[in-house]
């Protein structure tokens, strides 16, 4: 008889034990969601790169943790940059699909929509694309983390190097939306507190918008050491373009840039931003590590990686890890996982995860565009003028309006 | 407001009526002519601007040559689509050449931005002036990009130069004829098709010249001609449908208005000129320079 208990005890111990990770895992897999731009404005900056690049941290993630092959599939799904369509997509994706995180929600009012559907099914969400600080504010929540970059950390980190670099006035224009508002917003007050001033009141512009003339020729009548331009896309793309035809570099009028993804530069060439200074969580050739993974990346998708894509497949390592760590993909234990967590990778550096409002912390740099001429290489686009340490690059948490 | 910034505006607002005029030109010779309300026409001027485009990466053409060549085969193409599909839309409700230019508007976008991604690795693309162009004068009042200064010049020409064809030479009086009443000027051994495909082509072959035009002011991409067809089809109606001279005053009146109030009252911007539009159909409903109904 005790035989007979001990060898069903063994027997069962040893059915369970390949078994014992699938069980902790819903439906014995994981499934990570990249809902994203795939056919409008912001499908080259983010779109089927970042899908590739949340395929490649599921890939090397396996090859590490063996336990795992197999079981973690990645599935990328087009919200459009519409609000409603980014819920939709959302709820559809959690509960027909079995997804178990949602990644990267580029355009704000998408990613705010999609975080508050995954907060009703407890799943979580790591916003890399969206920029509005209202994600780790007065719309965080307990499954939301803010990745990569928000608007505070570009104005600060922009507002506060042009200011500093001599241009202590500034004309700014902005789009007409939550983004652009919110960044105006923020970017006015890193001016001030740096010493600078406004030459002129803030100018919202209609968006989306071609024509940007009668706002360059308002910057030339009022001659502020920087036009400041919050427009973000084919918008900027626009403006900068314009800002080069009617000659303001020449006039001696600067180029302040709120928000730039290395295919802005693409898409008009990298002279015509030429001098220009904005704020970036990462660049592919940054040092060896980022790189190496570039090398990886574009070998894998045939184009340098942006940082947005940069940081999918960051924020998709660490929620694996996470999942890894708290041995279950239940949203409440990877929450826990993650809360906390200090971390350092290709692309996000002294990296910490605020538990208060889950702000992921890293280190941001500030650069200045490269003419043509300066080059290296193949898209060497930017000369690094300082690194702003994780610490100081966000908004401090005593000014978080979160309440979790 | 002082009179340097409304000056200011003014040069401005002809910038953007110089194409508001060639677009609604060509849909005015278009739907005067062929009764065809052309939904395509703003695909057609971003083929234009495309083509100028492509034309310089692939064969290293500069503004010049393009400025001719690329007209030429947004044109050829207009003819091939009227001979193609249009030809067997005459006689049915207009609704349908609507929806069938709607579909290759959209058709069109598509395959451009699919050949722009995988050629060009961009879905947007810089285009620059030419040199002789490139630079700005300074007008006393304003500094001007002199390209700007060409575009209002160019355009003014172009369309002085439709209307004097259209209504004062022997050809324009075939065109004329062959659209009025084509079976009494097919009596008279003219080939009225081929008329008729001829004016299709040149009309798309003006928006093709618009998109050239556009290129180096805005940047090329599958979407640009989407937002302004709206506007130019809000242009046509004030000015009147099918009316040549009044499509070129209201284009380059609009532009200048719309830069004016949008100065005066930013907001208003986007808006003025359906305001502009439904103020004027109040008042007269076949548009400012347009024929009553029955006039026809």
């Amino acid at each position: 008889m005790k035989t007979t208990t001990m060898t069903a005890l063994l027997a069962a111990a040893l059915c369970a034990a390949p078994g014992a990770l699938a069980q902790t895992l819903t439906g014995g897999s994981i499934k990570v969601g990249v809902l994203t731009d795939l056919s409008g404005v912001y499908s080259e900056l983010s779109g089927q790169g970042s899908v590739k690049a949340a395929q490649m941290a599921v890939d090397d993630f396996m090859k590490a943790n063996k336990a795992y092959a197999g079981k973690i599939s990645v599935v990328g799904v087009d919200h459009q940059n519409k609000a409603d369509v980014a819920g939709n997509k959302a709820a559809e994706m959690i509960d027909r699909q079995g997804v178990d995180v949602l990644l990267d929600l580029p355009t704000s009012s998408a990613a705010l929509s999609a975080s508050a559907v995954a907060k009703g099914k407890k799943i979580p969400v790591m916003v890399v694309t969206g920029g509005t600080t209202a994600l780790t504010n007065e719309s965080c929540n307990k499954y939301t983390f803010h990745y990569a970059y928000d608007n505070y950390m570009l104005a600060n980190g922009t507002g506060t190097a042009v200011t500093k670099r001599g241009g202590s006035s500034w004309y700014i224009i902005y789009p007409n939306y939550a983004f652009g508002q919110d960044l105006n917003r923020q970017m006015t007050a890193a001016i001030q507190e740096n010493g600078g001033k406004l030459a002129a009141p803030s100018d919202a512009t209609p968006f989306p918008n071609t024509d940007f003339s009668s706002y360059l020729l308002k910057a030339q009548s009022v001659r502020p050491k920087i036009f400041g331009t919050m427009q973000a896309g084919n918008d900027l793309v626009n403006v900068v373009k314009q800002y080069n035809e009617f000659g303001l570099k020449k006039q001696g009028i600067g180029l302040g840039i709120g928000l730039l993804f290395e295919t802005d530069v693409a898409a008009l060439g990298q002279d015509a931003f030429a001098g220009a200074i904005a704020t970036v969580p990462w660049f592919w050739n940054y040092d060896a590590r980022s790189r190496q993974w570039s090398a990886k990346f574009e070998a894998a998708f045939g184009k340098k990686p942006t940082w947005a894509q940069a940081g999918v497949y960051s924020a998709t390592m660490t929620y694996l890890q996470a999942v890894a760590r708290a041995k279950s993909d239940d949203g409440d234990a990877v929450v826990r996982a993650l809360e906390g967590y200090s971390f350092d990778d290709m692309f996000a550096r002294h990296a910490t995860i605020r538990p208060q409002d889950h702000r992921v912390l890293l280190d941001v740099h500030t650069v200045m565009v490269k003419a043509k001429a300066d080059a290296k290489e193949t898209g060497d686009l930017f000369t690094r003028l300082q690194t702003i340490p994780a610490a100081k690059a966000f908004m401090p948490l005593s000014e978080s309006k979160c309440k979790m | 407001m002082n009179t340097q910034l409304l000056l200011i505006q003014v040069f401005n607002g002809l910038v953007n009526g110089a194409f508001y005029a060639l677009l609604s030109l060509g849909l005015a010779v278009i739907f005067g002519m062929l009764r065809i309300v052309n939904f395509a026409h703003g695909a057609l001027y971003m083929l234009g601007a495309f083509t100028a485009f492509a034309l310089g990466q692939a064969l290293g053409l500069g503004f010049w040559p393009s400025l001719v060549i690329a007209p030429v085969l947004v044109g050829l193409l207009g003819a091939v689509l009227e001979r193609t599909l249009l030809s067997r839309l005459y006689g049915l409700e207009p609704s349908y050449n609507l929806l069938l230019t709607f579909g290759l508007t959209l058709l069109t976008q598509d395959l451009v931005k699919q050949v722009m991604l995988s050629r060009f690795a961009v879905s947007s693309a810089p285009y620059t002036p030419p040199e002789a162009l490139s630079g700005v004068v300074n007008l006393g009042f304003v500094v001007f990009p002199k390209y700007r200064l060409f575009v209002i010049a160019l355009s003014l020409v172009i369309c002085v130069l439709t209307w004097f064809v259209i209504e004062k030479t022997r050809v324009g009086a075939v065109i004329r004829a062959s659209t009025e009443n084509p079976a009494v000027t097919r009596a008279f051994g003219i080939d009225v098709g081929r008329w008729v495909t001829g004016v299709f082509a040149v009309g798309v072959g003006l928006a093709g010249l618009a998109g050239v035009l556009a290129a180096p002011i805005y940047s090329v991409e599958p979407y640009m001609g989407a937002e302004l067809i709206i506007t130019t089809f809000a242009v046509v109606v004030i000015g009147g449908l099918g009316s040549i001279l009044g499509s070129v005053i209201t284009g380059f009146a609009v532009g200048v208005l719309a830069a004016v109030g949008a100065a005066i009252y930013p907001p208003i911007a986007n808006t003025l000129v359906f305001i502009l539009m439904a103020a004027v159909l109040l008042v007269r409903p076949s548009g400012l320079f347009g024929l009553p109904e029955g006039a026809r």
